[in-house]
């Protein structure tokens, strides 16, 4: 039997088992040493710098936490659209709305109010400038038949020339507009961070609870049960009576506003640049997407992995810094593991429909 | 070419499609493969084509065992298939589409090859513009296109799988003729269909099929009584509900015309009062899913008009139907009804009549224990539904019909149980026509047709005739379903 047959007869997914995802792991290592040695580098070395690049100081455990919090709520958002069966590309371009709704709204108010005040006002805005965004997507493909992958893609870029308009034009520096980005906000408008530990309690706190409501909703819920039905069989999920386009809005939204969040956080954060700037959203949407993709949609398995992911990101930039090699190195790591266990899955499951003839 | 099929089998998970066919067609002949939906006679002919492998058996031609593993082999070998839904390209033009497939080498030589397209079209009187974009072209001319692109490519056995569903009838006239044209030039042809009349009309011999086995071969002409009773079985019975008291009307169609792709069902008026059975046969895809789901608001009537207990519902969303009382139970079992992936407990919280923000799964887990031990399913609570067995899904399909409705729509509402079950479960449907469901059902089993219902709407191509359950024999009910009495 070939595989679309396999697929086209068992329509329902096939989970890696733990043993298979571990040798996928081990495999993914491996073929990373592969590469740092085709780069010259001893691939111990290479590892090592990135451990000690991630853990070396406390420093440096602030910026992976400062990395970690954003992969965090998107991810969460991204369990509510995979839920809903879709494919939230648009990940990127929702964090950057987000970063501008809460950078409009802490320029709009920046004297007026007290700071606590205007930075939870600003959250808000972040959620909804993201929850827009996602909710267009997903009016493009519910009332514009344009699949979610595209319309997602389209509307990252728009949200991409949208900041290098502002960050050049109406919100540029006094005097210079520079593509580094707007005038940066004063500390008071920053999160409060610990002494000596340049991470704010208020980011990855706000991560884990994203994913432990998602986690909820998702499980206790008759949003979340719908929505489940919905991502597993929409025509099953219709003839029950759901509203589908309702629902698929909300999971949008929902993911959106998390993403936006996460935006809000790059403006906001502790060790952020306190302004916004061109690719703000630096990755860390699509970052979470492998995450998800990786824990197979798991809520418990997506706070480490995405921890250990953030670790590889802020740890590879010691790569450049110490050997001169490229710090997307670390993607390279992250795509690799992420690729290699979903091929693992596929092949399980091919071999699974072998023997089951 | 001759062609024989030596004990043929093929299984779909549980589905035994072909179960030990054994078949033989001889060379320039027109023969027949008669046989309901299902049963088994396109799984046959697409292992013959080499679409499918089959799990056992062989394939002989000319008295030489072959073995297909591919459509394109088994073109070189000289066997060609004509697919129920043309598998063409729409948006290419016809030379496009006359070339695709044909070993060429790589250079396209398109002056050559519409030459060849306009003999072989003007052989059989087919009128083609090679530039003509293929979605500009009839069901029927791209049939025809297919057609001479398979003997384009020397194939000399042809295989068609329900050419007629689609066409006109002056294209099948035409379809007729070139394919006894085609024996007369040594082709042998092989001619799938359910159609009873066309069957008769144009084949040599007639081999009949049900539940994947050979259940006949009779050479032409034969009595439609002997090829009704291979297609369904020997028992001649007689419908039984004959006195039933009814209530006011449930569901009024007034001058429904409703229609897809392919098939148009015209000006249909319907008084169905409580408490009635009614059952929709008819070979599939004879016009019964159009009006079973245009009665669920699945789909809208062009014409006409459809009211649910008094209240003009056309046009309304699914979901005004299902407040209206009305409860559709689809046929695909975990394509349409189920949901792969979700355990029992999960199906009975999804229908949860009054829903809270939170999910009381103690509650769900304890109805779906409830639905279990009264449908006599085969499963735990906590089961997911792919892991039950067909006739298992089937209860649990049953078990989920919310408990107060109106009007049930099922389609195949017995498909895979055995006797007792399908005598449990109609007790329990019978049950609710008591209290005033009125029941709208498609089956393919003429039996159960007559058992259950009170009157029985027979479907031929689009066309409806109403027929009194009572007193009507199994016989009749055959020969209307192969088409007699539409004419």
């Amino acid at each position: 039997m070939n595989p679309l047959e396999a697929k086209a007869l068992n329509n329902w997914e096939s989970h890696p088992s733990f043993v298979v995802r571990v040798f996928a792991i081990l495999l993914a290592l491996v073929f990373s040493a592969f590469v740092l040695l085709i780069l010259g580098t001893s691939p111990l070395d290479a590892f090592a710098l990135i451990l000690s690049g991630a853990f070396g100081s406390l420093a440096k455990l602030a910026y992976v936490m400062t990395a970690w919090a954003p992969v965090l709520l998107c991810s969460a958002g991204l369990l509510v659209t995979f839920a809903a069966g879709v494919w939230n590309i648009g990940i990127e371009g929702q964090i950057i709305m987000g970063a501008v709704f809460a950078t409009g709204l802490l320029q709009l108010l920046q004297d007026s109010l007290s700071p606590a005040a205007i930075l939870v006002l600003a959250a808000f805005a972040g959620f909804m400038g993201g929850a827009l965004w996602g909710m267009l997507a997903g009016a493009l493909k519910l009332y514009g038949n344009v699949n979610e992958i595209f319309g997602g893609l389209g509307l990252n870029f728009i949200a991409g020339s949208l900041t290098v308009y502002l960050v050049l034009g109406p919100w540029k520096r006094p005097g210079i507009g520079s593509t580094s980005g707007t005038q940066p906000f004063p500390p008071s408008l920053w999160l409060p961070a610990f002494n000596g530990f340049q991470v704010s309690p208020i980011e990855v706190l706000l991560g884990l609870v994203a994913m432990a409501l998602v986690t909820l909703a998702l499980r206790g819920t008759h949003f979340g049960l719908k929505l489940r039905a919905i991502g597993k069989n929409l025509r099953a999920a219709f003839l029950k009576g759901i509203p589908l386009n309702q629902y698929m809005l909300l999971a949008f939204g929902l993911c959106g506003g998390l993403a936006g969040l996460a935006g809000w956080v790059l403006v906001v954060g502790t060790s952020a640049r306190h302004n916004l700037f061109p690719l703000i959203s630096s990755g860390y949407g699509f970052l979470a997407i492998l995450v998800v993709l990786l824990t197979n949609l798991s809520a418990l398995w997506s706070v480490p992995i995405s921890f250990f992911f953030a670790v590889i990101s802020m740890g590879s930039l010691q790569l450049a810094l110490q050997r001169q090699l490229d710090s997307s190195l670390g993607g390279v790591i992250q795509g690799m593991l992420v690729l290699l266990v979903l091929v693992a899955k596929g092949f399980q499951s091919r071999i699974l429909s072998r023997r089951e003839r | 070419m001759k062609v024989e099929l030596r004990d043929i089998s093929k299984h779909f998970g549980p589905i035994r499609a072909n179960d030990g066919v054994t078949l033989s067609i001889e060379s320039g002949t027109l023969h027949g493969l008669l046989g309901e939906n299902g049963a088994g006679k396109s799984t046959l002919m697409k292992i013959l084509s080499g679409f499918l492998s089959p799990d056992r058996g062989e394939i002989l031609l000319d008295g030489k065992p072959i073995h297909l593993h591919s459509p394109a082999q088994s073109i070189a070998v000289g066997v060609g298939m004509l697919h129920q839904d043309p598998l063409d390209f729409s948006a290419l033009r016809v030379i496009d589409n006359f070339l695709l497939g044909s070993p060429e080498s790589w250079w396209l030589d398109r002056h050559r090859i519409r030459n060849r397209l306009i003999e072989l079209a003007s052989q059989f009187d087919f009128r083609f513009n090679p530039d003509a974009l293929l979605s500009d072209l009839s069901i029927g001319e791209r049939q025809q296109l297919e057609i001479i692109r398979l003997l384009g490519l020397g194939v000399r056995v042809l295989i068609l799988d329900e050419p007629t569903t689609a066409i006109s009838s002056q294209q099948k006239e035409k379809l007729f003729e070139t394919l006894r044209r085609l024996t007369e030039q040594g082709k042998t042809v092989v001619f799938v269909s359910h159609k009873l009349e066309e069957v008769r009309s144009l084949c040599s011999k007639v081999s009949v099929m049900a539940h994947g086995k050979i259940t006949g071969e009779v050479p032409m002409p034969c009595p439609t009584e002997e090829l009704v009773q291979m297609m369904f079985g020997q028992t001649v019975m007689v419908g039984k509900r004959c006195a039933v008291p009814l209530g006011d009307p449930v569901l009024e169609l007034e001058n429904v015309t409703v229609s897809d792709w392919r098939l148009e069902v015209k000006s249909l008026s319907l008084e169905v009062p409580a408490g009635e059975v009614i059952g929709l046969a008819g070979l599939e895809g004879s016009g019964q899913h159009l009006v079973l789901k245009s009665c669920a608001g699945l789909l809208r009537p062009s014409v006409g008009h459809i009211r649910i207990a008094t209240q003009e519902m056309t046009g309304r969303p699914y979901r005004d139907f299902i407040k209206a009382g009305v409860a559709y139970m689809p046929a695909g079992r975990l394509e349409e009804g189920l949901i792969a992936g979700m355990t029992l407990i999960e199906h009975a919280a999804l229908i949860d009549e009054n829903p809270r923000f939170f999910v009381d799964w103690a509650f769900a887990a304890k109805t779906a224990a409830q639905r279990i031990e009264a449908y006599n399913i085969k499963g735990q609570p906590g089961t997911l539904v792919e892991e039950l067995s067909g006739g298992n899904q089937q209860r649990t399909l049953l078990a989920l019909l919310p408990s107060q409705s109106r009007l049930l729509l099922m389609e195949h509402p017995t498909r895979g149980l055995d006797m007792e079950s399908t005598e449990y479960i109609w007790k329990l449907l019978l049950n609710r026509t008591q209290q005033g469901t009125a029941i709208l059902f498609i089956s393919s089993d003429l039996d159960e047709l007559l058992d259950r219902s009170d009157r029985i709407l027979i479907f031929f191509e689009g066309k409806i005739r109403i027929m009194e359950t009572c007193g009507t024999n199994l016989l009749q009910l055959g020969e209307s379903i192969g088409g007699k009495g539409f004419e």
